[in-house]
């Protein structure tokens, strides 16, 4: 098999494995307080860091670009706007206009 | 390789491993690890499927990151239709821009010039606005931040997300049980 193609089967199995292991292990049943209360506060602890990780870092390094900017006004336009469209149409055209500059 | 893995960054670093010259257990391995995130998302997301374990394995696929996010409810549960919808969605244009790219990717110019790198990060700084509500989950968001932002220059790609879940154990305090049992009542009244 070439390199290519055991790199995709290999990535294909263990993402699988991944994403199925939560709902096979603790599928339809009452939690604990203690559980679902982590749980309801895994959302904003993992989309901070997707955020921190994707506009303030480039690979390995701390990095402040375009993109840092682009993200800050698409969260201002959705905090002014409620809108999640707005944000998404604002960050990419700050940014691209930081950049044509 | 869009169609069966699915999930953006661990193409992209996969391949980036192999472009240098890294083998494929490394290119797999890398993949694993910005992939790890999906295993405290599917962990949230267990309780609220339902079926044998073979179909949850199934249902558990459907877990990305916008649609996770989008599905949970604050009360801890998710909306499985909106989950798959909107992953069904995105896995329809995932692959479709990757036909695109593959077949004319050359003509498109660089996709950092449209500054679609903000696109995602944008997005989901609206849904944590959105999400974060109250003083504690604004606390755990900015903890969770922070967690990551120290790690990426001294961990490998992947980890600084993953080990950034664990600011949400801040849930074992008895101020946040104690909040989440008082939604619990407050939506058994309302039905």
């Amino acid at each position: 098999m070439s390199t290519a193609a055991t790199v995709i089967a290999g990535c294909a199995l263990v993402t699988f494995a991944i994403k199925a292991a939560g709902p096979v292990a603790l599928g339809g049943r009452e939690l604990p307080i203690w559980f679902t209360s982590i749980v309801v506060l895994l959302a904003p602890a993992l989309l901070a860091a997707l955020v921190a990780t994707q506009a303030l870092a480039d690979g390995d390094r701390l990095a402040i670009g375009a993109d840092t900017a682009g993200v800050a006004a698409g969260g201002l336009a959705a905090w002014r706007t409620g809108s999640i469209v707005a944000c998404v149409l604002v960050a990419p055209a700050v940014t691209a206009a930081l950049r044509a500059l | 390789m869009s169609a069966i893995v699915f999930a953006g960054s661990a193409q992209f670093s996969a391949i980036a491993i192999l472009a240098q010259g890294g083998g494929a257990g490394a290119a797999i391995a890398a993949a694993a690890l910005i992939n790890s995130r999906f295993l405290p998302m599917g962990v949230a997301l267990g309780p609220s499927l339902r079926g044998g374990p073979l179909s949850r394995a199934f249902q558990g696929q459907m877990v990305v990151d916008a649609s996770w996010a989008l599905a949970a409810r604050p009360d801890g549960s998710f909306d499985r239709m909106l989950l798959f919808g909107s992953s069904a969605a995105q896995y329809v244009s995932w692959v479709t821009g990757t036909t695109i790219g593959a077949l004319c990717g050359g003509a498109l110019g660089d996709p950092e010039d449209l500054g679609l790198d903000a696109l995602f990060p944008a997005f989901f700084l609206a849904l944590l606005l959105s999400e974060a509500r109250s003083g504690r989950a604004r606390g755990v968001a900015a903890l969770g931040a922070l967690i990551a932002l120290a790690l990426v220059p001294v961990a490998p790609a992947g980890v600084p997300v993953l080990v950034a879940s664990f600011a949400a154990l801040v849930g074992l305090t008895r101020g946040a049980r104690e909040a989440v049992l008082q939604r619990q009542e407050a939506e058994g009244e309302a039905r």
